[in-house]
Formats: structure tokens, C-alpha cells, sequence
């Protein structure tokens, strides 16, 4: 467990719901894509998949020096966001594919962000700790302030640690609170990672359309060859 | 006769008289190769094998054609496949799931061999041919898992070379002319390419119609161990053997199509199968300068990593766990040899054997559990146990398979089969 066995909340995504897709990729490209790259993803791709239009994607979705056959890579110099977060951000296509908890760690990582001011960006993340990277949804979120309680010898806190206690939860305080009521920013934390869970495979949804129909036909298949294997056998005593 | 019939009748007669042997070929082991009648479900396992080997060579080839080994270019060249070229993910991961698969029916296949006797006289040599196709199966999967560059390729293949470091006095240059390098790098990814798509399949296809050639001389063995070149009729044909071909061809074809139900389940719904067949820190590039939490092999190797990792260092070295870990596999070849019982079957055993089997499916389980986890201290003993287990039960065999009641083996299949 990279996370340190940190509880997961189940992110319920479903890589079918095309409307969920479609606000995925665009809070994507207006939260993530100027820092983070998705290079091996089209933005022809997308739209095909999507069920966007050229011109839809190219008005809403894209850098403007970019091709539509192009991968959706971040105009961030790598050398440059290394000296500013002391360390470039991560490529995304494949980051709902490398955690254990699959999605459902990208949709805990959005919501677990929280002030910590010992961190050189001011943000700290439970499910990451020690994360280069600030809140960039706060003013949807607002800012989650750590609740914690003493931690106990040899106790492994369940949602992470923040200065020697354990992190039972989040508040935000009145003056901080984000344009979002919580269920309103969940809605964002889900469909961002729907995306990313599709920018992750693809094919995913087609591949799960498709094998429903494999594996039919080779049930079918095998009747036909069970019948036929009978059939041969009535002579073998 | 028909333009058509004629045709194929003279084509046939073309082709024999130039190749006589031909015909002959295939009664031996199709039509005229007689396997006893009461196969039961762990024979379906051996043309399974033959299955997914074929499934493995075929979507190799189109892998091949779109994979770059390079180091640059490996893990975005796999990825590549998985999203550009047109059904290149379901040629993917039937080439993933399909090496999973290879072992889960190789495994089984052995252990049917074990449950009845298979590799007792007359059948050591397929025995061996056939634990040699298990001994190269583990090169090509090792190197395999190579390929797509990730961090648990790129660490793996640190650990498992570092091995090589263990061997006294050369230990150092062994492993620089295995890796072709200082440390892993695009040359250890060239030639590990190399020997996986052309050297080690040639081997294993080379073996695979030794074992079948050295099987079809001898005969199968069955569950209940009878021989049934005992008793044959006026034709010389054993009264409880049946054709291979057309018999057992339809009833492989069943089971063919049952394993591949399961196979493509695996395939369209959860193709990393937890974590199993497509390890999560996989989908992360090799970087040499960042290693993994918990460095551990394919499910398929972890009963052996298990028993490198309990087996301390003495005298300042790990050559112990090293010598442990392959004696665990080289051990296997052994097994005609070890048993001494009279009969083949578990079924006219006596319990004792019974128990010691089970037993040591258990601790071979355990132990593949085992290598999965972090290596706790408790798990460490665990392990160690097993793996003193694991050996006690082949060392030991020469002595307990000869003890105990057998039951007297019959000449005929029995008719409850």
C-alpha cells in the first residue's frame, strides 16, 4: 500500500455515462492540463469517444497552437514546473491504472487536499502525503482544514497523519468555504476521475460491450461441442 | 465422381506417394493412438497448454509487429498498441491473460501428473521433457514480463539477475553478460526481446513435440493407473483405449471451449485480475532512479520467491537462498525416482499419501501467498516451514511412498469409471 493503507471512499464512476465524461474533460483541461500531460491520449480520440464534435473539442477543449490528431499534452516546460514544485507533474494517462484502489485513489486524492502550512505550497494531502502539489480546486472545495485525534503506539491511522495525530476529518471554516456545496464538488472530484479513468484505457467501456457478446458465444460454442462430444461417445462403454 | 472428389482424391494420392510416411504419421498419433477411455477432468489440461501456446506465438506476432524494444520507446509503444493500432488492446491482453493462463494449466497439468503417477516407469522421460518445457515456460515468462518496460519489469529484472551475483568468484562478470550492461538497460531489454520472440519459443516448440513423441511411444497413463496395454483384442487394439482422434479431439474441443468462457471473462471484465496479471506499478515507466515499495514477481514465480526470501544469509552471502529457490524447481525432475510405491493412482493408495499430497498442495499454496506479502517476521516462519516441508516431501519420499497398504490395481479399466 503506497498510500499507507489510507481508507479509500468507493468514487462510483461509470465509464458509460458520457455526460460525466464530457464535464470530466472539460474541468480537466481547465484544472489539470496546463501543468499535467495526457500523452497518450488524442484529442481526436477523446472526441470520437466522447461523443464530441471536431469543432466542439477545438473551441472548448484544446490548447490553441495544438493539432486534432495530437496527444493532449501540458505546454509546461518540464524543467521549469521541476524548479517551481520541486518536481515536474506526473503524465496522466495512466494514473487511475497504478494504484492498487484503481480510480477510486484519484477520486480520494481531489477531495483529501488540506492547509498545512509546514509544506512549501501551503497543501498537504492525506491520501499522498507530502504531495508537491496544491489544491487547485479549492475555490470550488474551499479549504479543508485537518481534525485530529492522539494517535496511539503502534497505531496506523486510517485516513493518514497530520503532526503526530490522526486524521479523523475535514472542516472548513465559514470564511473559507469554496463556490460548492460538498455534494456539488464530489460531483466534480467523480467526474474527473471518470475521465482520467477512461483516459487510463480507452477501450475499456467498448471492451466490457464487447465481451458480453464472447462470452455468449462461446457458451453457445461449447453447448454445440458438449452435444457433439455425446454424440461421439455413444459407443464407449 | 465428381470433378471436385476427383480432385482431391488425386491430390491425395499426389501428396502420399511423395511423402509416405505421411499417413502413417497421423494414424500414429491421431486416429490409431489409443488413450484409455476414462479420462477424467485433469486431462484436459494437457491440450490446453497446447492451446494457449498457440494463442501466445499467434498474438506474439502481432505484437511484435507494433512493440519497439528500445528503452526509450517500450512503454509508450505498448501503450501505443493498447490505443492506436485497431484491436491491438484484445491482441494485448490475450497475450497477457493467456501467460497467466499458461501457468494456471501448466500447474494443473503437473499436479495431475502427480495425483496419478503419470511419471512413474514407463514415463520418466516425458516427465522430464515435460519439466523441462516448465523450466524454459519460466525463462520466457521471466523475459516476457521484461518488455513493457515498466517499474515492476525493470525491477524484477534486477532482482532476479542480481541472483546470478550470488555464484562464487564470477558472480560480478555473470551478471554484466547476462544484462549486457552495468545495470538493467535498453541492452538487457534488446536481448531479452530476442530470446523471447524467436530463441526460447523455438525451444519450447522443439520440447513440446518431444514430450507428445515421447508420450505417444509409451502411451497415457489414466486415473486409475491400470494398464491398458494388458488387455487388447484380436486387432492388437487395447480393449479399454479409444481413438484419439475422433474421441478425445471433440471431447478437447468441449473442454476448449469451457476454458475459454473463462479465459475471455477474464479478458473483457477484469483483465489485470487484481493486481494478478497486470501488476498496478506496471503502468508506470521503468525509472531507475525510483524503486517500488514492494518488489515482488508474477503470481506464477511467487511460491519460489517465497523460499528465496525465508532463507537467510550465512558466511556473508545469499547464494543460499539462491540454491534453494532452483533446487525447489530442479528437485521436481527427480519425481520418478523418489516414488517407490507399486501403484501409479492415488486411488489405490493409502491414505498417508493422500494426506502428505494434500498437504503439500497446501504448503505450495501458502507459500505462493507468502511471496506476495511484505515478509512480516511471522510470514518469514511461515515460509521457512513450508519450505523445509516442500523439500521433506520429495526427499522423504523414497521412504513413504513405500509404506503403507496399496490396493490391488485391476487389469480393466473398472466399469464405475
Amino acid at each position: 500500500m503506497a498510500s499507507g493503507g489510507v481508507q479509500m471512499e468507493s468514487a462510483q464512476i461509470d465509464l458509460n455515462d458520457k455526460g460525466a465524461l464530457q464535464r470530466g474533460a472539460a474541468l480537466y483541461m481547465n484544472y489539470c492540463s496546463s501543468c499535467h500531460s495526457l500523452t497518450f491520449l488524442r484529442y481526436s480520440r477523446m472526441a470520437e469517444d466522447l461523443g464530441l464534435t471536431e469543432e466542439q473539442v477545438r473551441q472548448n477543449l484544446m490548447f490553441q497552437n495544438a493539432n486534432f490528431g495530437d496527444p493532449m499534452n501540458t505546454g509546461l516546460d518540464p524543467v521549469q514546473a521541476a524548479a517551481w514544485f520541486g518536481k515536474a507533474p506526473p503524465d496522466l494517462s495512466l494514473i487511475a491504472r497504478r494504484k492498487a484502489e484503481g480510480p477510486d485513489w484519484v477520486y480520494n486524492y481531489l477531495k483529501s487536499f488540506y492547509i498545512d502550512e509546514s509544506r512549501p505550497m501551503g497543501w498537504n494531502n492525506s491520501v499522498f502525503p507530502g504531495a508537491s502539489m496544491p489544491n487547485v480546486l479549492w475555490h470550488l472545495q474551499g479549504s479543508q482544514h485537518p481534525l485530529t485525534e492522539a494517535k496511539h503506539e503502534g497505531h496506523v491511522c486510517a485516513k493518514g497523519e497530520y503532526k503526530g495525530g490522526c486524521i479523523t476529518g475535514f472542516s472548513i471554516p465559514d470564511h473559507k468555504k469554496g463556490s460548492m456545496s460538498p455534494e456539488q464538488f464530489d460531483r466534480v472530484a467523480r467526474d474527473i476521475t471518470t475521465f482520467l479513468a477512461y483516459a487510463g484505457e480507452p477501450a475499456a467501456a467498448k471492451r466490457e460491450a464487447m465481451g458480453v457478446w464472447v462470452v455468449l458465444f462461446l457458451a453457445f460454442f461449447t453447448l454445440l461441442a458438449y452435444f457433439l462430444k455425446k454424440e461421439y461417445w455413444r459407443d464407449v462403454h | 465422381m465428381n470433378a471436385v472428389q476427383r480432385a482431391v482424391t488425386g491430390l491425395t494420392a499426389w501428396v502420399n506417394e511423395r511423402t509416405p510416411g505421411l499417413m502413417p504419421a497421423y494414424r500414429k498419433h491421431m486416429t490409431e493412438y489409443y488413450a484409455p477411455k476414462n479420462f477424467n477432468l485433469w486431462y484436459y489440461f494437457g491440450s490446453l497448454a497446447m492451446l494457449v501456446l498457440v494463442n501466445q506465438i499467434v498474438t506474439g506476432i502481432f505484437l511484435t509487429m507494433n512493440f519497439k524494444p528500445s528503452a526509450a520507446e517500450a512503454f509508450a509503444s505498448v501503450e501505443y498498441i493498447m490505443r492506436d493500432v485497431y484491436g491491438g488492446w484484445i491482441i494485448r491482453y490475450m497475450h497477457t491473460t493467456g501467460a497467466s493462463l499458461f501457468f494456471v494449466v501448466v500447474y494443473l497439468h503437473m499436479f495431475r501428473a502427480m495425483l496419478y503417477g503419470s511419471y512413474q516407469k514407463p514415463r520418466e522421460l516425458v516427465w522430464i521433457l515435460g519439466m523441462l518445457i516448465f523450466l524454459t515456460l519460466m525463462a520466457e515468462a521471466f523475459m516476457g514480463y521484461v518488455l513493457p518496460w515498466g517499474q515492476m519489469s525493470y525491477w524484477g529484472a534486477q532482482v532476479i539477475i542480481n541472483l546470478f551475483s550470488t555464484v562464487p568468484v564470477i558472480g560480478t562478470e555473470l551478471t554484466e553478460w547476462i544484462r549486457g550492461d552495468f545495470l538493467v538497460s535498453d541492452a538487457t531489454l534488446n536481448r531479452f526481446f530476442a530470446l523471447h520472440v524467436i530463441a526460447l519459443p523455438l525451444v519450447i516448440l522443439l520440447l513440446v513435440v518431444l514430450h507428445l513423441g515421447a508420450l505417444h511411444e509409451v502411451g497415457s497413463n489414466n486415473p486409475e493407473g491400470v494398464d491398458i496395454k494388458k488387455v487388447k483384442d484380436e486387432n492388437g487394439k487395447p480393449k479399454d483405449g479409444i481413438a484419439f482422434h475422433p474421441y478425445y479431439t471433440v471431447k478437447d474441443l468441449f473442454g476448449a471451449g469451457f476454458f475459454l468462457i473463462i479465459a475471455a471473462f477474464i479478458l473483457f471484465f477484469i483483465p489485470e485480475f487484481g493486481g494478478l496479471f497486470l501488476e498496478y506499478d506496471n503502468f508506470i515507466p521503468a525509472d531507475p532512479l525510483v524503486t517500488p515499495q514492494h518488489i515482488k514477481p508474477v503470481w506464477y514465480f511467487t511460491p519460489y520467491y517465497a523460499m528465496l526470501r525465508a532463507i537467510p544469509s550465512y558466511f556473508g552471502t545469499q547464494i543460499w537462498g539462491v540454491m534453494v529457490m532452483g533446487g525447489a524447481v530442479l528437485i521436481l525432475f527427480g519425481l520418478p525416482w523418489f516414488d517407490r510405491c507399486k501403484v501409479k493412482s492415488i486411488r489405490y493408495r493409502p491414505m498417508l499419501h493422500k494426506v502428505l499430497l494434500g498437504l503439500f498442495v497446501i504448503s505450495f499454496v501458502a507459500l505462493g501467498y507468502l511471496g506476495m506479502q511484505s515478509g512480516s517476521p511471522t510470514q518469514t516462519l511461515v515460509a521457512r516451514i513450508l519450505t523445509v516441508f516442500y523439500f521433506a516431501f520429495f526427499l522423504t519420499m523414497p521412504v513413504w511412498s513405500a509404506m503403507g497398504q496399496t490396493k490391488a490395481v485391476p487389469d480393466r479399466v473398472p466399469d464405475h469409471e
